[in-house]
């Protein structure tokens, strides 16, 4: 009786679920070409438009895409941000350099990161090129590609970029 | 109100694992069937809208992907219910009396397989109250055939017909996923799995998505073979489980009544729990010339998000094969019956 | 064919990072007997309820309008439950209307809210999902490169998104419900605070807030025989499109032109910025106000920043924008559309406070989601259509 009970405000109620993600298709092959330091792509038969990583359908046409094609890894950084706030699971130092890049060979920018220049001196337009994990780290994930560096080329005309422009 | 029709409906072969497409693959062949099979060109579809639930698929915004599988350019009108295809389905059938559109797509998706279904369903209850106490979906459902069992003597055995009936007709069902011959006396002597449910009493877990496509009247195109909403209606009881009397579905027969459920061949009722359907078949006064589950119902597949709208489509397929005129469907949502739809539909 | 549909109760909650004052029960009846006390009304007149939140994973309950039910009034009514990502409040007060428009109630009561403190947000929102790129700039981050590229095509001046947070920010001060207030604001605090996503920064950005809208649409016996003016429903609208495909457009979306484009069709407007008084719309960092004023017509492409930047879109200018102090200064994500809608209705009504614009009798709510994909917009006016 003497001890005093305090008002409930909160509880807590861990929880925990388990999800089995399985790899399916188009994502299974992009995995296993991945893991042997290639990028490929598909193409849609209707709008010809070339999809990496591919999702085994284009989202514009609602058809699928069973042809593939084989992406460089270089492109060309369509737009980008500075991020300088810290996020819970990224564990980057700050400021760094997210960009969207356009592959070459393929039609949909990748979201990734630069580095090896200062983050102030990334420019829409600019030309990057994929720096790889060490050989023996390749597993089937799109982490094999560490960051994107600056190329020595000149920056492509933002009337070229085309439809990311 | 307007006369609105069901023109097709599709759906994936139901199975315990989807491991040949994604999601947004399953999407898109559902979806693709149900326009080709409505006669109607694809950009006339004037409005969509899907059921599907984010903790299924172990992300948010999981609807946001299935977009990918429609095709949606030029940009669609679109909604999205976090609920049973079914409910998808009444938002489509609700725009179309607005006369805002003519034609709809429903549909729903769902992967049970990548989590563990029964824990998922947990995550269901109040969360200061129930939730934390650990039940999980099916013995919330043990609960509920409890106290169906100790009312007016009724038997494990009743329960232990609906599964024989329900796997026996899935039989007949090349999408349903589990079917068979069994027999009463052989199911009632093996183990329970959590008491009074036995493994037969409960549905499996199913991977699977469907598609319909519904039209008013002066939409349907000619040579279609519409079957027609008669009547639809959704109603809610309280979540508590201790709060409402779990042996009766007081839901079930309001909507069932507004909907207009009389004069029925066939009955498609979504009880994924055997003692469900009897007391669905109660609350909705079916007797014993109404036909129930010629699909075998959500005991013979019973994917997520998807059953519901699923018994739209096996009433409508026995319309159209000519063993029905005039057919019940009905889904459910949330523990031991909470939630209900009722829809009325018959042929042209 | 469709019936008339009128907005006759609002309410809303204090905005909050955390109300631990309340569970998520007490939140969505907090805005719901607001609504109910606005519009006169009690429970038991009410037909059917429609409740829409963002995603389940933010507060850790599986469809959490279930539990809800029994301190909504629900049972025994219709019940629907609406999740379309960011744009869900907008859309969820849509399908409340279409209940109605529809002739199948007469009384519909929405009500969306999201209470994030009880789960953890950015978790939920950066689960990493096997096979898929990952995440290497947060939530902010997906939205920082549209708004560079916006400001690239439109060569609008680097200041414009500190002149848009500022008006906001002091609309805010007149809103007695808003989340964020900063008593002392001006145009260098703004400047100074920090760069978090280069060129979003820190009080260029939304909060993420705990909180609840509610509102009661009715038909049109009811919303004559109610004593405060009702705000017609002129038009609704709602379009989708895929979030990434080779040449789409992110930062002028066409599924928000087109949405625009049908709602004004069906409200009868053919010049939004004379027709319409005032607009609240969806602008969780600063830039995108300018964005849409394009997305939406009231102004050319590429010259929506000029109507920031004359001082238009200010409370007191010939186009005001977030009266309420936007999403900038409030933000419970699966309330936010829905407020953005209630605000448009409260203005015409005539009913919005120290932040009411002068004579406001047709106004615009909007709502977008996901990656710029999903667009819910309604407008709302003092007389019937």
């Amino acid at each position: 009786m003497s001890e005093e009970k305090s008002e409930v405000k909160a509880i807590v109620t861990p929880t925990k679920l388990v999800y089995q993600f399985s790899a399916i298709g188009s994502h299974a092959e992009f995995l296993k070409a991945i893991s042997e330091g290639k990028l490929v792509g598909e193409r849609c038969p209707s709008c010809k438009k070339v999809y990496c990583p591919p999702r085994g359908i284009c989202p514009r046409c609602g058809v699928e895409t069973p042809e593939k094609v084989d992406i460089d890894d270089k492109g060309t950084v369509t737009t980008y941000c500075i991020v300088r706030v810290p996020s819970e699971n990224i564990d980057l130092k700050l400021p760094y350099c997210a960009a969207n890049i356009l592959l070459d060979r393929s039609d949909m920018p990748i979201m990734a990161l630069i580095q090896e220049c200062p983050a102030e001196d990334v420019r829409i337009g600019m030309r990057v090129e994929a720096i790889w994990a060490p050989e023996e780290d390749w597993g089937p994930t799109m982490e094999n590609i560490r960051y994107f560096r600056p190329i020595d080329e000149p920056d492509v005309p933002t009337e070229e970029m085309g439809d990311w422009y | 109100m307007r006369d609105v029709a069901i023109l097709s409906f599709a759906q994936t072969p139901y199975k315990r694992r989807e491991s040949e497409r994604t999601e947004v693959q399953m999407v898109l062949s559902v979806v693709t069937d149900a326009v080709e099979k409505s006669g109607l060109p694809k950009s006339d579809i004037g409005f969509t809208c899907s059921g599907s639930s984010d903790y299924l698929a172990g992300q948010s915004f999981a609807f946001v992907g299935a977009i990918d599988g429609l095709g949606a350019w030029p940009p669609i009108a679109e909604s999205h219910v976090e609920m049973d295809g079914a409910w998808a389905l009444y938002e489509a059938w609700i725009k179309i009396q607005t006369g805002m559109c003519n034609t709809a797509l429903a549909f729903s998706f769902g992967r049970a397989s990548m989590g563990s279904l029964p824990e998922t369903l947990n995550m269901q209850l109040d969360p200061y109250t129930l939730g934390p106490l650990g039940i999980d979906s099916i013995s919330m459902a043990a609960l509920q055939a409890r106290a169906w069992l100790d009312q007016d003597n009724h038997t494990e055995r009743q329960m232990a017909e609906v599964a024989v009936r329900s796997r026996k007709n899935a039989l007949n069902n090349p999408d349903a996923q589990l079917k068979g011959d069994f027999e009463v006396e052989k199911l009632l002597s093996e183990p329970y799995l959590i008491e009074p449910l036995h493994k037969h009493d409960c549905p499996p877990i199913t991977d699977g998505a469907n598609a319909v496509v519904i039209a008013a009247a002066d939409a349907v195109p000619s040579g279609a073979n519409p079957v027609w909403i008669r009547g639809i209606d959704h109603r809610i009881e309280p979540h508590q489980p201790g709060f409402r009397d779990l042996t009766q579905s007081p839901s079930t027969k309001l909507a069932g009544e507004k909907a207009g459920a009389t004069r029925l061949d066939i009955a498609e009722l979504h009880a994924p729990f055997t003692h469900q359907e009897l007391i669905l078949r109660d609350a909705l006064g079916l007797d014993d010339d109404v036909r129930i589950n010629p699909s075998g119902g959500a005991l013979a597949a019973n994917p997520m998000m998807v059953a519901g709208l699923t018994r739209m489509g096996e009433a409508c397929r026995e319309i159209w094969a000519g063993r029905a005129k005039r057919a019940l469907a009905h889904a459910t949502s949330g523990h031991c019956l909470q939630q209900n739809l009722v829809c009325v539909l018959e042929g042209d | 064919m469709a019936e008339r549909c009128a907005v006759i109760g609002v309410g809303q909650t204090r905005h909050e990072s955390k109300r631990i004052d309340v569970s998520q029960v007490g939140l969505v009846r907090e805005a719901a007997l607001r609504a109910l006390e606005d519009a006169e009304l009690s429970w038991t007149d009410i037909d059917a309820v429609v409740i829409g939140k963002a995603p389940d994973l933010f507060e850790g309950v599986m469809m959490p309008e279930l539990f809800l039910a029994d301190a909504l009034g629900c049972s025994g009514k219709p019940m629907l439950r609406v999740h379309t990502a960011g744009s869900v409040g907008g859309s969820t007060a849509i399908v409340a209307a279409s209940l109605v428009e529809a002739g199948v109630h007469e009384r519909v009561l929405t009500v969306s809210y999201e209470k994030q403190s009880e789960s953890n947000a950015m978790w939920a929102l950066t689960i990493r999902m096997p096979f898929q790129q990952g995440i290497v700039a947060g939530a902010g981050g997906f939205f920082a490169p549209l708004i560079r590229s916006y400001m690239r095509r439109s060569k609008a001046p680097e200041d414009t998104g500190i002149r848009v947070a500022l008006k906001d920010r002091l609309n805010a001060l007149k809103n007695p419900y808003a989340h964020l207030k900063f008593p002392d604001v001006d145009f260098d605090q703004i400047a100074s605070s920090p760069m978090l996503w280069d060129p979003i920064r820190y009080l260029e950005t939304c909060p993420s807030s705990d909180g609840a809208c509610a509102m009661v649409l009715s038909s049109e016996k009811p919303a004559k025989q109610a004593s405060k003016t009702p705000a017609w429903v002129h038009a609704t609208s709602m379009r989708t499109e895929p979030t990434m495909f080779a040449g789409r457009d992110q930062v002028n979306p066409q599924a928000g032109k087109d949405a625009a484009k049908d709602l004004y069709a069906k409200a009868g407007i053919t010049d939004p910025r004379k027709q319409i008084d005032c607009a609240e719309i969806y602008v969780p960092f600063s830039w995108f106000e300018p964005m849409w004023l394009e997305n939406l017509g009231f102004a050319p492409e590429g010259e929506g920043w000029k109507m920031t930047y004359e001082g238009a879109t200010a409370l007191d200018g010939d186009m005001p924008i977030n009266m309420s102090g936007g999403v900038l200064s409030s933000n419970p994500i699966g309330a936010s559309g829905m407020l953005r809608f209630a605000e448009a209705a409260n203005q015409v009504r005539g009913e919005a406070g120290e932040h009411q614009v002068d004579g406001a009798k047709v106004a615009l709510g909007h709502a977008y989601g996901g990656g710029s994909q999903y667009f819910s917009m309604w407008i709302v006016g003092a007389e019937p259509r």
